[in-house]
């Protein structure tokens, strides 16, 4: 789960992460009042969409004057903001953050985030700030600096200043970036983050530090405990099939292609993805039913999947374990039944209850499509779509 | 032989007396499982399916002997209990739930660093010798004993890819599901070793997934040091970058984590990839014959 920009700082301010004073608005005149309120004549206006890479995009301007605040507020809210992550419908900007600009030394990045190869929270740091690090780390590993943290330790002081004096800070910055690092590893335990980046993390004309960008996503399985920041998710961030999906138990992620997908359990829902593209289709989404579908949840399946008009054909492939064939093949009749479903739909079950599963198709009268196998599933969906071709 | 799990093994169930802890443990016992009972804190001294319920590990370990634990509590429970097995004693530790918050799973390892026992799991199907033990959620009349070791990071593409050797008549000594998590229990080269130090085993079946490095370590492990045959495949060939596909641990987040990087890797480093998910049974039996 990601949060904005602004909800970042000012929960990373709570923990006394020195984040440049701003306030976030929808309306021009407050994005104006806000900049006389900080005092200076020159602010910074950002758009606040959870997609990276604003700055390209022209989703954040630096503004000599009140009057520019006006203007580039003017310009941001009700733009689509095309950056490098929001693919090329781009995404709506509701708000914009301003802030105080600052005086700016260096760049730095700093980051948290759970490394896969050591199984722990592990803390990144580059002198090569405001950059991707993904890049920085291709080009020139050796600025990299990786520190993982003992879970029974936490991070320690003596890491931090490790990492301080590595990415080259010096004198009374080294302290403060150790107390930086151990305010956003407090952050990163408490509110169960996955990933947590500052990126720039600024040195001042004074030499001060401050995360000038900061952005962190959540671990969805940890929201339960976590109900402050489960407030903080904007539901216009997301794709609204997505989110009517999850409500129904649903894993769905919509694609570009137009072959619908049904299918149960992750890995196998992937595999029939490749599967289509093996045989020079292109799936419409990844769907995961999950485990204990019942015909009401299939139903509900059929229903996300045709709300992309792009999908021509549907493929369900189950293979049960801890599902049933049988319970499956009557969500596929029922849904059938209960929706004006006019596009062809291959069906490959397989494993509990198949032999249950087959006949209930058959019977409805229904022109599904059976396959033996996923070779087969796939092979019959392009010769079904090249046929209607 | 097999691996990890034997028809010696003695099984607990934590949270026995759930509703998929009952069925499942019935299942398992069908399959041949040894049994022995279970623990659900506040119901020690009942009994469930014929067999004792116990009120921790601890003392279901000290009355039965148990050398494997079954974990079939909710998600925000599960490190918890895990941690009990382990202190408990148990050698081999299988979790079932998915949704383990990642952090939890952090700490578990931490605490299972000097334990000398094995995690399968979370966010697993479990683990299964045909006919012998089974842990865990598959469908069992799809496995039958043989000589091939299975490893996957998915389940239904375990049951798939199982499926797909079964029509061709190969069987399974152990089928491993490590789990679906970015954090988990056992890692691919652990199984890789048990499979290569099990006389019984002939060849192994692995089957990745987008996301992180360890089919690739894996790769490079068996190219050092296995001296058996390994077939692979890895999934979401497909799948967009920076989008999490159902499994928590199944994201792209930088080039060497797509599926065809993977692929082409593990290649370079002599595993036999598969790279239509339709043929693993059809490329296991050209490998191995």
């Amino acid at each position: 789960m990601n949060i904005h920009e602004y909800q970042t700082k000012e929960l990373l301010r709570g923990y006394g992460v020195a984040v440049p004073d701003g306030r976030v608005t929808h309306n021009v005149d407050n994005a104006v009042a806000i900049a006389e309120d900080l005092g200076g004549e020159r602010g910074v206006v950002k758009a606040q969409i959870h997609a990276g890479g604003r700055g390209k995009g022209g989703g954040v301007k630096v503004a000599e004057s009140l009057d520019e605040v006006r203007q580039f507020t003017d310009e941001m809210i009700g733009m689509q903001l095309v950056t490098p992550q929001t693919g090329e419908e781009g995404r709506l900007v509701q708000r914009v953050l301003v802030e105080q600009a600052c005086d700016i030394k260096k760049e730095y990045y700093l980051g948290l985030v759970i490394d896969r190869a050591t199984q722990r929270i592990t803390v990144i740091a580059s002198a090569s700030g405001g950059m991707n690090i993904e890049e920085v780390a291709k080009t020139d590993p050796d600025r990299v600096i990786r520190e993982a943290v003992d879970p029974a330790i936490g991070l320690a002081g003596f890491q931090c200043r490790k990492i301080a004096a590595k990415i080259g800070l010096r004198g009374q910055q080294i302290s403060e970036a150790a107390k930086l690092m151990q305010a956003l590893y407090k952050c990163f335990r408490e509110k169960d983050a996955l990933l947590a980046e500052i990126n720039p993390l600024a040195e001042l004309g004074d030499g001060k530090l401050m995360a000038l960008d900061a952005k962190m996503s959540f671990d969805s399985n940890a929201m339960y405990r976590r109900p402050t920041i489960t407030e903080l998710r904007d539901f216009d961030e997301e794709d609204s099939k997505e989110v009517e999906a999850t409500g129904h138990g649903l894993n769905y992620i919509a694609l570009d292609g137009n072959v619908g997908c049904i299918v149960n359990g992750a890995g196998l829902a992937m595999a029939t993805m490749d599967s289509i593209s093996f045989h020079g289709g292109k799936p419409a989404n990844f769907l995961d039913v999950g485990g204990g579908a019942s015909p009401e949840k299939v139903g509900n399946a059929f229903r996300i999947v045709l709300q992309d008009p792009n999908v021509k054909i549907i493929l369900v492939n189950i293979f049960a374990g801890i599902n049933r064939c049988d319970w499956i093949a009557e969500g596929l009749v029922q849904a059938m039944r209960d929706q004006d479903i006019s596009v062809p739909i291959v069906v490959r079950l397989a494993g509990t209850n198949v032999e249950k599963g087959a006949p209930i198709l058959e019977a409805s009268g229904f022109p599904f499509i059976m396959a033996d196998n996923l070779d087969d599933a796939s092979t019959k969906v392009m010769a079904s779509l090249e046929a209607s071709a | 032989m097999s691996v990890f799990v034997h028809k010696h093994s003695k099984v607990i169930i934590q949270g026995f007396t759930g509703q998929h802890a009952t069925f499942h443990a019935e299942e398992s016992m069908k399959n041949g499982t040894t049994v022995v009972g279970g623990v659900t804190p506040g119901k020690g001294g009942q009994e469930h399916l014929g067999l004792p319920v116990f009120d921790t590990v601890h003392q279901a370990v000290e009355k039965t002997g148990a050398d494997v634990s079954g974990i079939f509590v909710p998600p925000p429970f599960a490190a918890d209990a895990i941690m009990e097995a382990l202190e408990a004693g148990v050698g081999v530790v299988v979790v079932i739930a998915d949704g383990i918050p990642v952090q939890d799973m952090v700490r578990v390892k931490r605490y299972a660093a000097d334990k000398n026992a094995i995690i399968i799991g979370p966010n697993t199907p479990g683990i299964i010798t045909p006919d012998a033990c089974k842990v865990g959620i598959m469908p069992s009349h799809i496995y039958t004993p043989g000589r091939i070791g299975v490893v996957s990071r998915s389940g239904t593409l375990n049951y798939e890819a199982v499926q797909q050797m079964s029509e061709l008549g190969m069987g399974q000594t152990t089928s491993v599901g490590i789990g679906g998590d970015p954090v988990n229990g056992t890692d691919f080269v652990t199984v890789l070793s048990a499979f290569e130090d099990d006389p019984e085993t002939e060849a192994v079946i692995m089957i990745g997934e987008i996301g992180g490095p360890q089919e690739v370590d894996a790769a490079r492990w068996a190219k050092e040091n296995m001296s058996k045959p390994v077939v692979g495949f890895v999934a979401g060939v497909s799948a967009p970058p920076g989008r999490r596909m159902g499994h928590a641990g199944a994201i792209i987040s930088g080039e060497a984590d797509t599926a065809n990087a993977k692929m082409d890797l593990m290649e370079e480093l002599g595993v036999h990839v598969v790279r239509n998910p339709a043929l693993i049974g059809e490329t296991a039996r050209r490998v191995f014959s």
